[in-house]
């Protein structure tokens, strides 16, 4: 279930748009109330862990730095880095794309004679579908993480970056052990219950025959200093120390963005990123090693430097930015969408908002999933709110969005190239050309709105054909009897008297939202011409109340300050 | 080693996506503000010994205070107490510091991880302990031994020599560290929350951690 075949995408196989996903994943009660605490619980803790430190803005600001630093200047970083890996003994591979990467990490396993490897949770090798690589290569790829343990066994997705089995309850999990973990080495224990304690106990178990006969590692990478060739791993469990120090050889496969440029740099990131993942002042274990060290770990060491489309990502001047990420997280945890929707219904490896810019950038927007997640928000801005290293995450994601429905120049796999739309938004952009050229012709648009208003009541609450998309979530606002430059050569704003009979006329939306507008009222702010009273559109408007939902759609004009 | 042809493809990539950077533009000419603090809140050494017992206490450590004369005293209680009849020991731990019923077993490259396994406890000094975050590393120089040590007994045993070795922030601890070295950063015993996010410890390092600060007469805390 976990098989990727498609190379050139991040996303799965076979994935259905956001919306479809969506559509089947919120009405899942448990689901919802799994995610919904998890994320509850995680938000409060973290908030907590953040107020302990009164310079959290500044360090906010010096890690956003330090990563725009990085980016602008990522070649002579990652020159830096290939230098000092290499003095301190470690061999670096370059892999433009993901099937470069697998090749490079299946023939470094097959050199050392061995078929099986253990796993370090990693987002670089989820992203690039290395373990479904390495079987189709006869090597098995034992994830050594619990919840990628929970999944893995499970035949199953990973749904949240920090915690990918956040959709499985104890029972499931349980379940998924007693069944499951005697066909991939030591079974689970006779009688084992559902008891998070003994749940992990039967991992503690299963894992450390694997940990303590495994000849070859393979991690991620947090960060990796450039001055002194320094790789980094943060954690929890101590699965990450078993596979970074046991094994004979280690291959690291690393994002080419995961790069910082010195060692004191740490100094930013190792205080943002537990506060903001896991909400700890520090996680429990954080290794750092530097090449080979005589007798102490792995005696061979290999760094896989990954492009897969960050190059591409760093290319667009908007979308730069969402390179910054350190994946912590955070952002997930606050979303709304993602809080209902659910890890899985963004169809790669990176949920939630940071998914719904990274994946699509990644993957030049070229799938129907990709199209479909820089949709996959409501522009709050609760995800830029949280990011420790302040990516505004709103503002690509309207830039995708234009990206989308416009098309214009991009690039994709190293090269500049004029993109096309996205399927589907034909119709979208036929009607904003329409608009344009009324806006632009007053007799056809008048035209168009006497016979709209004629035809009002012709007018389904759902529309057909394309326009059902829309209509699937919306109503169709009613069409008013009369167009509002009508009303006005009409009346000239009401100061000329507004009848009873056409205050009953004019007020289509007004006598929905809350009945018709007072004579006395209608006249006065009319007399003062600060608005248009009981006119056709403004009639009966309640402050506030449409307002409120138009805010959350328009958001994108509304940017958050900027640090 | 991959093709040289990766290597530039990836490279040219890179420079051609930053064609709106200025060529002159050097990478320290741009601003990275550093405004945030060395380190949180005007502590004496005393201040800052009790803060890291207090962090190191609520992640699940066990601390334990004593002076330099009743270290081996304490170390005999703690092994006593976990029922560990075998110790890995660094080589460059005092042999004072261990009670003398306690078989030794020496790192070495050569000690396989199995033999690790059976081992009851591992006794080792550190480099540096942060204070705010409860935080000790270890940087495998003599008195903590190679970094697997640490890792597979289910018990590990950490001297702390108070004030030297204890820094008040994350900041002055990078400071003291030398990036060459393989480090381990340990913050309380091993733990997951991956089931429903019920935190449970222990799932692959060691169980039980015991901290032991060692201070002189006078330094009371």
């Amino acid at each position: 279930m976990n098989g990727r075949t498609n190379a050139s995408s991040v996303t799965y196989v076979g994935m259905p748009t956001f919306p479809e996903a969506a559509e089947a994943s919120t009405r899942d009660a448990r689901l919802r109330r799994n995610l919904r605490h998890a994320t509850h619980t995680i938000r409060d803790k973290r908030a907590g862990a953040v107020a302990e430190l009164p310079d959290w803005a500044a360090l906010r600001e010096a890690g956003a730095h330090i990563k725009d630093r990085t980016l602008r200047h990522l070649d002579h970083y990652l020159e830096q880095l290939e230098q000092s890996v290499t003095d301190a003994g470690g061999i670096v591979h370059w892999a433009a794309d993901a099937q470069e990467a697998n090749d490079i990490v299946t023939r470094l396993v097959r050199e050392t004679g061995e078929r099986e490897v253990v796993k370090v949770k990693s987002m670089a090798t989820q992203e690039i579908g290395l373990n479904e690589a390495l079987e189709r290569a006869g090597i098995a790829a034992y994830e050594t993480d619990l919840a990628e343990l929970i999944v893995q066994l499970g035949d199953d997705r990973p749904s949240h970056i920090l915690v990918p089995a956040i959709h499985r309850n104890r029972g499931e999990i349980q379940e998924i052990f007693q069944d499951r973990m005697g066909r991939w080495g030591r079974a689970a224990p006779e009688g084992l219950s559902d008891d998070p304690a003994e749940l992990a106990e039967a991992a503690r178990l299963h894992l450390r025959e694997k940990f303590l006969r495994a000849k070859v590692g393979i991690s991620g990478a947090n960060f990796m200093v450039a001055e002194s060739g320094t790789l980094v791993v943060v954690e929890s469990e101590g699965n990450g120390r078993m596979c970074l120090t046991l094994p004979e050889t280690l291959i690291s496969v690393v994002g080419i963005e995961k790069v910082v440029p010195t060692w004191r740099d740490l100094e930013v990131f190792l205080q943002l990123l537990p506060r903001s993942s896991t909400a700890e002042r520090m996680n429990p274990y954080t290794s750092t090693w530097t090449g080979t060290t005589d007798g102490d770990g792995p005696s061979a060491f290999h760094l896989v430097l990954l492009d897969n489309g960050r190059t591409d990502t760093l290319a667009d001047q908007v979308g730069r930015q969402t390179l910054r990420c350190i994946r912590c997280s955070a952002c997930l945890n606050v979303c709304p969408v993602y809080e209902r929707a659910g890890g899985h219904a963004y169809g790669s490896p990176y949920p939630g908002p940071i998914g719904a810019i990274l994946t699509p950038q990644l993957d030049s927007l070229e799938t129907g999933l990709d199209a479909s997640l820089p949709y996959a928000s409501s522009l709050c801005g609760a995800c830029y709110e949280v990011c420790p290293v302040a990516i505004d995450i709103p503002e690509v994601l309207v830039h995708l969005r234009e990206r989308v429905v416009q098309g214009g120049t991009a690039t994709v796999r190293g090269q500049r190239t004029t993109v096309q739309p996205a399927k589907g938004h034909a119709a979208e952009r036929a009607a904003m050309r329409a608009a344009t050229w009324a806006f632009d012709h007053p007799g056809a648009l008048r035209a168009g709105e006497r016979l709209a208003s004629r035809a009002r009541r012709l007018v389904p609450r759902r529309l057909p054909g394309p326009g059902s998309a829309w209509t699937d979530t919306r109503d169709v606002p009613r069409v008013p009897p009369e167009s509002f430059r009508d009303w006005w050569r009409r009346t000239r704003g009401g100061a000329t008297g507004t009848g009873p009979d056409q205050r009953e006329r004019g007020t289509g939306r007004g006598a929905r939202s809350g009945g018709t507008v007072p004579r006395e009222q209608s006249g006065r702010t009319g007399a003062d011409g600060r608005h248009s009273g009981g006119g056709p559109d403004g009639g009966g408007r309640r402050p506030g109340g449409r307002a409120g939902g138009s805010r959350t759609e328009g958001g994108g004009d509304e940017q958050p300050e900027q640090p | 080693m991959s093709s040289p042809s990766s290597r530039e493809t990836v490279l040219g990539r890179v420079r051609r996506a930053l064609a709106d950077v200025p060529r002159t533009e050097r990478p320290e000419d741009v601003p990275v503000p550093r405004d945030y603090l060395r380190v949180h809140g005007d502590r004496d050494p005393r201040e800052t010994a009790r803060l890291l017992a207090e962090n190191l206490a609520d992640y699940r450590a066990r601390v334990h205070h004593c002076v330099p004369s009743a270290l081996p005293e304490t170390i005999a209680r703690l092994l006593a107490r976990q029922g560990s009849r075998s110790v890995v020991v660094p080589a460059g731990l005092p042999d004072s510091w261990l009670p003398a019923g306690v078989e030794r077993v020496h790192d070495s490259a050569e000690l396989p991880s199995h033999a690790l396994d059976a081992v009851g406890s591992v006794v080792t000094g550190c480099a540096v302990a942060v204070a705010e975050t409860g935080t000790l590393v270890l940087d495998a120089s003599r008195d903590q031994g190679r970094r697997r040590i640490t890792l597979v007994p289910d018990h590990h045993l950490c001297v702390v020599r108070v004030p030297e070795q204890v820094v008040g922030s994350v900041p002055q601890a990078l400071e003291r560290l030398d990036p060459a070295r393989p480090q381990t950063w340990i913050s309380g015993p091993s733990a997951t929350s991956d089931i429903e996010l019920n935190r449970v410890e222990g799932v692959h390092g060691p169980r039980t951690l015991d901290v032991i600060l060692v201070s002189e007469e006078g330094f009371l805390l």
